[in-house]
C-alpha cells in the first residue's frame, strides 16, 4: 500500500481535495440537469406531442461522445471544470426528463380531478399535488443520474487534469503507479454507493406517505375514469 | 337552487356529450343523475363547477350565472366527492380534510379542529387523523372524501359515482350514512351514478339520461317506477320495478291478525280456536319461536324444538310493503311475522292480505295523481 494516497504533485490536490473536486464536478451537473428537466418535463406533460421529440433529442445528445462536446465547448469555456460539467448536465436529462414525466403522469386522474374541483389553480396543483406525488419517481431518476455522473467525470482528464479522481488514472500510466488507478476506481465506487444511499435516505424522509416495504417507483397509472376526464 | 338551462356540451371532434339539457335542482335535497355510460352525467356534474365549460346554455346558482365569479371561488364553494375518493396520498387524513379551509385562509389549528369534527361526523375514528390514505380501507377513504368535501361547509355538494368502487356491503353503509348526514346538514346534493338502485334509494329527484346526453325523464323515484316515460326508462329500471316500487309504500296499515299467535304453553281451547292451518308460537316475552302445524298439537306442551323457522320478521311502520312481502315470501307458511321495535310479535299477515294492501296502495296513488291533475 506504499504511496496509495500519495498523489503526484502535478495534480495540485490531495486525495481528499480530489474527492471534493469530484463531488462538485459530478453533483453540480445533476442539480443543473434537474433544474432544467423540471420545466421541460412539465411542458412535455402539458403538451403531449412535445414528449417524443424531446425524448429523441436527449437520447441523441446522450449518444454524442463527451470528447466531441469538449472540442466544441473548449473554444468558449476553455480547459475548465465548466467544460466537463456542461456535457454531464446534458447527459442527465436523458434520465431525469422521463422520470419526471412518468412520475407526474402517474398521479391518479381522480386525485387531479379532486384537486381541480377543490379550487386548486394549475400552479398550486403542480407544486402541491403533482410534484410531491411524483417525488419517488424523480428520486429514482436522480439516483441513476447521480451514479452515472460520478463515473463520467473521469473523462475530464482528457482536457488537462479536469477529471478529478479520473486524473489518477492518467497519472497511474504516466508514473507507472498502478495503485493510483486502483485508488481512483475504488474511491469513485465508494462515492457512488454513498451518494446513492443518501438519496435513498432522502426519499424515505420525503415520502412518509408511501406504503412501507413497497419499492414501487410510483403508483401505477390508473385507467381513465370517464370519457369526460379532465385531460380531455 | 341550481338551474341548468338548455345546456349543450359539444367537443371539438363533434361528439355531443350533453344535448340541450334543462334541469331545476331543488335546494336541500339529493338530485341524482343516472344513466348508462356515455350519457353525459359526469359532464353535466362537471359543468356545475366549471371543470367542463358548456358550449351553449347557462347554469344559474341561486339566480346568478356561475360564469360571474372566479372559477376557483366557485369551486371552493362546492364540495366535490369522486370515485376512489381521489385523496392526496402524500398528505395525512387530517390535512386532506383541511385542504379547502386552508386554501380559504383558515389558521392551521382551526382547520385541523374542523377536520377532527368532520371525521366524527362521517363516522371515522379520530385516531386515524395522522395516518396516510394507503393505511385506510376503501370505505374509510371514501368517508374521508366526503369529510373533505364538507370541510368548508359548502351549500352544494357534487358527488361523482362516489360509492361505485367499494364492495356492496360497504356501499350500503355509505349510502345509509349519506342519508343520515343529509338529514342533519340539508345540503343541495347532485349525485351521479350508473346504478339505478342507488338512484332510487338516495334521490329526492332522479334525472334519467340516455346516450348522447339527452334527458329521458326527471321525476321523484316512486313516479319513475310507477310511470316510466318511455321504453328506455322502463328498460333501464329493470324487470322488477313493480317489486321495487313497493319500497315507497308503508306497511303500517297492513291488517295484522293475532288469532294464530299462541304462547308455547297455550291451552287446548286456545289452540282449538285457531282456524288457520299454522300457529305462530311465542316465548313468554312474546318473541317468536317458530311455526307449528295445527293438526296433532298437544296443548300445554308445544314441542318448541320441532317448530318451522319463522324467517325474518318485519316492523310495521318502519319497514316498507316490499320488506313485508319479502318476509311473507321467505316464510315457510307464506305468512309474514310482524314485530315491534323490541322484537315482540304484534301479529301475522298472509301473502294474500299483503297482495290486497298492494292493490289498495296502487289504487290510492293513482287516485292521488288524478286528484292532483284535477286540482291543477
Amino acid at each position: 500500500m506504499n504511496g496509495f494516497f500519495d498523489i503526484p504533485s502535478d495534480l495540485q490536490h490531495s486525495w481528499a481535495g480530489l474527492i471534493g473536486l469530484h463531488l462538485r464536478e459530478s453533483l453540480l451537473p445533476v442539480a443543473a440537469g434537474l433544474l432544467l428537466a423540471l420545466p421541460l418535463a412539465q411542458l412535455c406533460v402539458r403538451f403531449r406531442w412535445l414528449y417524443p421529440p424531446v425524448l429523441g433529442l436527449t437520447t441523441v445528445l446522450y449518444a454524442v461522445p463527451s470528447l466531441a462536446f469538449f472540442v466544441v465547448l473548449i473554444d468558449y469555456t476553455g480547459q475548465t471544470e465548466l467544460t466537463v460539467m456542461i456535457p454531464l448536465a446534458v447527459y442527465s436529462l436523458v434520465v431525469l426528463i422521463p422520470a419526471i414525466v412518468d412520475g407526474v403522469r402517474s398521479v391518479p386522474q381522480e386525485t387531479l380531478a379532486a384537486a381541480t374541483a377543490m379550487g386548486f389553480g394549475p400552479v398550486r396543483r403542480y407544486l402541491q399535488v403533482q410534484l410531491p406525488i411524483a417525488a419517488p419517481a424523480i428520486m429514482a431518476g436522480l439516483r441513476v443520474a447521480t451514479v452515472s455522473s460520478i463515473s463520467l467525470v473521469s473523462v475530464g482528464a482528457l482536457i488537462g487534469n479536469q477529471g478529478a479522481l479520473g486524473n489518477l488514472l492518467a497519472a497511474a500510466q504516466k508514473y507507472d503507479r498502478p495503485e493510483l488507478a486502483v485508488n481512483a476506481v475504488v474511491t469513485m465506487a465508494v462515492l457512488a454507493i454513498l451518494c446513492d444511499a443518501l438519496l435513498v435516505l432522502l426519499r424515505v424522509l420525503l415520502t412518509p406517505w408511501m406504503p412501507r416495504g413497497a419499492h414501487r417507483r410510483a403508483a401505477a397509472p390508473r385507467e381513465q375514469l370517464t370519457p369526460e376526464g379532465v385531460t380531455r | 337552487m341550481i338551474r341548468i338551462d338548455s345546456v349543450t356540451k359539444r367537443y371539438p371532434d363533434g361528439t355531443v356529450a350533453v344535448d340541450r339539457l334543462s334541469l331545476e335542482i331543488p335546494d336541500r335535497s339529493i338530485t341524482v343523475l343516472v344513466g348508462p355510460s356515455g350519457c353525459g352525467k359526469t359532464t353535466t356534474l362537471r359543468m356545475i363547477n366549471r371543470m367542463v365549460e358548456p358550449t351553449e346554455g347557462t347554469i344559474l346558482l341561486d339566480g346568478e350565472d356561475i360564469q360571474g365569479q372566479p372559477v376557483t371561488t366557485l369551486r371552493r364553494s362546492m364540495g366535490y366527492v369522486i370515485q376512489n375518493a381521489g385523496l392526496f396520498q402524500h398528505r395525512t387524513i387530517v390535512d386532506n380534510i383541511a385542504t379547502v379551509p386552508r386554501m380559504l385562509g383558515w389558521g392551521k389549528q382551526r382547520a385541523r379542529e374542523r377536520a377532527a369534527e368532520l371525521m366524527e361526523r362521517v363516522g371515522l375514528d379520530t385516531a386515524l387523523a395522522k395516518r396516510y390514505p394507503y393505511q385506510l380501507s376503501g370505505g374509510q377513504q371514501q368517508r374521508v372524501g366526503v369529510a373533505r368535501a364538507l370541510a368548508a361547509d359548502p351549500p352544494v355538494l357534487l358527488m361523482d359515482e362516489p360509492f361505485s368502487a367499494v364492495d356492496p356491503v360497504v356501499r350500503k353503509g355509505l349510502q345509509d350514512e349519506l342519508l343520515r348526514l343529509q338529514d342533519e346538514l340539508g345540503k343541495t346534493i347532485v349525485f351521479v351514478t350508473h346504478d339505478i338502485d342507488e338512484a332510487i334509494k338516495l334521490g329526492t329527484m332522479v334525472a334519467v339520461l340516455r346516450e348522447g346526453g339527452r334527458l329521458a325523464q326527471y321525476a321523484p323515484p316512486a313516479e319513475l317506477l310507477s310511470a316510466p316515460a318511455d321504453g328506455f326508462v322502463e328498460d333501464f329500471l329493470g324487470a322488477d320495478r313493480g317489486i321495487r316500487r313497493l319500497s315507497f309504500f308503508a306497511s303500517a296499515e297492513l291488517d295484522l291478525t293475532t288469532d294464530a299467535v299462541v304462547p308455547a304453553d297455550a291451552t287446548a281451547e286456545r289452540i282449538a280456536a285457531v282456524k288457520a292451518p299454522h300457529l305462530l308460537v311465542t316465548d313468554p316475552d312474546g318473541r317468536p319461536l317458530g311455526w307449528a302445524e295445527r293438526t296433532g298439537l298437544t296443548a300445554g306442551d308445544i314441542a318448541t324444538d320441532r317448530l318451522l323457522p319463522f324467517g325474518r320478521p318485519f316492523v310495521p311502520g318502519t319497514d316498507s310493503l316490499r320488506v313485508a312481502l319479502d318476509c311473507a315470501v321467505l316464510s315457510p307458511t307464506g305468512w309474514a311475522v310482524a314485530v315491534d321495535g323490541g322484537g315482540r310479535v304484534t301479529g301475522v299477515v298472509s301473502q294474500q292480505t299483503i297482495g290486497e294492501a298492494i292493490r289498495a296502495a296502487h289504487t290510492e296513488s293513482r287516485a292521488d295523481k288524478a286528484g292532483a291533475g284535477v286540482a291543477e
